[in-house]
């Protein structure tokens, strides 16, 4: 039971850094936006998709595929946001950006679902389904790669918002937007990029989701309730935040499951989240707005 | 903040450019219209009585109901549920699990059920709304997501609710010509009923208040509004109303299953009807509704297997989305004030009473 149990921390740090990298995107997106983007979810599994469709017509390994998923991605992110977006006035933003980037999810959900029909995939590789003996404790390969990979592509995103000149336009965007116009920042770049980099990390974390769960198209409402609860658990706009509630939550998960039953595990996930909020409603890492109008 | 106006009488006292018998004239246009819909929605299943369109006609009134009951709570306050699931699924096993343990054979008397539907509907919105309410903007939607997904879980997991094979309520044994025409007429006692607690509630004290904690929260509480109450009393009514609507939809589909009492797209469906239509608005989720739900139904059946009606759906929303973000009715409305504003200056531009249309132009304008 005890060593069960470590095994299911183990298990729940590996995957959690992998939610933490698709959360960071969401969280990023809100921050510099006020956007709540609801088709993260799909994008994500439009990420895995791509990544089965390389290597299942193509053979190309998915790791090596994300060269050409993640500038895919990052692309699908900017023509969103230039299409939509930015089209939005301020006032109701929040409010309306849920409702399209819902119609995108659903319109994007319809073209999956067309294309590769509505039985469940998983992406295979030769280290997909074997693990590495360590200290008594099994660490399957994939869950080791998708970790080390979200941890590197995580530090490189910090590396591009605090040590380059435009990540400290993104973060001068996320601390106020006008006030970054006035200092002469273009705002509307820097949202168009931080969208599109938002949605770019989304086809690293679809991948390991993908070699890791059977999916398909609905899996993405599954997914963006899982993102949506971890990013306000964190503390909507702090990255450390998704971070460390990307963590917690799959520990909490994955320790559940062991030791009570996988049934209640995502209700406890969920509970979690209200517990949480109901003494610190603006989440774990959050900055308390003094009047939220 | 202007407060956001809303097509109807309300809306005569603050445009007194228009001229007096115009309003009256007005008022009278828009009663008439609301009748003529009220006998529209009456004698529908007189006219097609084909079951296939009463069919569509029940699940259409379902989602008036739950649309504007959604915007009862929604459109006023400012916060925006998309948990209202729960209700809608906890209204639904009410009647079924009721049914069952009381054996009761399907007839007239189901229908009774319904406002039981309602009560346990209330039942769960007190401590729902207490938790939820305590939280503002994205929080509150994603805490209200979080509690839909507790309580789906919990309907597929605990014994009573009977797991993923659901329960079956027992269907009447009226004769197919006329099946539908009894649940249509009891969706359309429910939905009168919550048009009328909405408009009540739009003309009241309690709504002002409401309206006061969209505009500014922090300050209607200085005012002495007591917000927390004032947001309970309204999450649980506009619950309560969906927990019928939700009773009467699983009687009318004659079983209930965790994943379609509580589906996750409904949560999102009624937020788009009432947007769609024109949020805070009485006939804006009605008219939502009205296009929305035989729009699905119909792209449902002609595109079963494929989900090209996903594709449709979505594209038509973001189309409305983008060219009318206010909803359907309050641009329209805008749309009709800007040309009778047009009217009366053309009309008026030689007599002293040529600046109305001055001050009413901005009405036309009055977004935020």
């Amino acid at each position: 039971m005890g060593s069960s149990i470590v095994q299911a921390i183990i298990d729940g740090v590996l995957t959690g850094g992998v939610y933490a990298l698709m959360a960071a995107g969401l969280t990023l997106i809100f921050g510099v936006m006020d956007i709540i983007n609801v088709a993260q979810g799909i994008f994500v599994i439009l990420g895995a998709y791509l990544s089965y469709s390389l290597s299942v017509h193509a053979g190309i390994d998915p790791f090596l595929g994300l060269l050409i998923t993640i500038p895919a991605l990052f692309v699908v992110g900017i023509g969103v946001e230039w299409g939509f977006m930015r089209r939005l006035k301020e006032g109701d933003r929040t409010a309306m950006s849920i409702l399209v980037t819902y119609a995108v999810s659903i319109v994007i959900e319809g073209v999956l679902n067309i294309s590769f029909t509505v039985n469940y995939v998983q992406i295979h590789a030769w280290y997909v389904n074997r693990s590495v003996h360590l200290l008594g404790f099994y660490l399957p390969y994939i869950y080791v790669f998708g970790f080390v990979m979200a941890a590197v592509l995580l530090i490189a995103l910090y590396a591009l918002l605090y040590r380059t000149r435009f990540g400290a336009s993104v973060r001068a965007s996320l601390q106020d937007r006008t006030a970054a116009r006035l200092v002469g920042i273009d705002v509307r770049r820097v949202s168009t990029i931080s969208f599109g980099i938002g949605v770019a990390v989304t086809a690293a974390g679809g991948m390991v989701f993908g070699a890791t769960n059977a999916f398909n198209a609905s899996t993405s409402y599954d997914l963006i309730s899982r993102l949506l609860a971890i990013v306000i658990l964190g503390g909507l706009g702090s990255m450390g935040g998704a971070l460390v509630a990307a963590v917690f939550m799959l520990v909490l998960e994955d320790v559940v499951a062991v030791a009570w039953s996988p049934i209640w595990a995502t209700a406890v996930f969920f509970a979690a989240l209200v517990v949480v909020l109901s003494i610190r409603p603006a989440g774990l890492f959050g900055r308390q707005v003094a009047r939220a109008q | 903040m202007s407060a956001r106006r809303e097509s109807g009488g309300a809306a005569s006292p603050d445009a007194p450019a228009v001229p007096l018998g115009g309003s009256g004239r007005r008022r009278a246009a828009i009663g008439t219209a609301w009748i003529a819909f009220a006998a529209a929605l009456i004698v529908f299943p007189v006219v097609f009585s084909n079951p296939t369109v009463t069919t569509i006609g029940v699940f259409t009134l379902v989602y008036m109901t739950s649309a504007t009951a959604w915007n009862g709570f929604a459109g006023f306050s400012g916060y925006v549920p998309l948990g209202h699931a729960v209700f809608f699924g906890v209204g639904g096993y009410t009647l079924a699990l009721v049914a069952l343990h009381l054996k009761m054979a399907g007839g007239y008397a189901m229908f009774a059920l319904v406002p039981l539907g309602g009560v346990a509907a209330a039942v769960i919105a007190v401590p729902f709304g207490l938790i939820a309410l305590r939280t503002r903007r994205h929080t509150f939607v994603v805490i209200t997501i979080a509690v839909f997904f507790i309580v789906q879980l919990l309907a597929f997991n605990l014994g009573f609710t009977q797991g993923s094979s659901g329960v079956q309520i027992p269907t009447p044994l009226w004769t197919a010509a006329t099946f539908n025409d009894r649940f249509y007429y009891a969706a359309l006692i429910v939905l009168a009923l919550a048009v009328l607690v909405v408009w009540g509630i739009r003309r009241s004290r309690f709504g002002l208040q409401l309206l006061a904690i969209r505009d500014d929260e922090d300050r209607a509480r200085g005012l002495g509004v007591k917000v927390q109450r004032v947001k309970l009393v309204g999450f649980v009514l506009s619950g309560v109303t969906v927990g019928m609507a939700g009773g009467i939809y699983a009687f009318f589909v004659g079983q209930v299953y965790p994943q379609f009492a509580f589906d996750p797209l409904f949560d999102v469906t009624v937020a788009l009807m009432a947007f769609f239509g024109g949020l805070g608005t009485i006939s804006g989720p009605l008219l939502g509704a009205l296009l929305l739900e035989p729009i699905q139904q119909y792209l449902t059946l002609q595109y079963s297997v494929g989900s090209l009606y996903l594709i449709i759906y979505g594209a038509l929303f973001l189309v409305v989305i983008l060219a009318m973000p206010r909803g359907v009715i309050p641009t329209a409305g805008e749309y009709l004030q800007m040309r009778r504003a047009r009217r009366v200056e053309r009309a008026d531009g030689r007599s002293p009473a040529a600046t109305p249309s001055v001050e009413v132009a901005p009405l036309g304008r009055a977004s935020r």
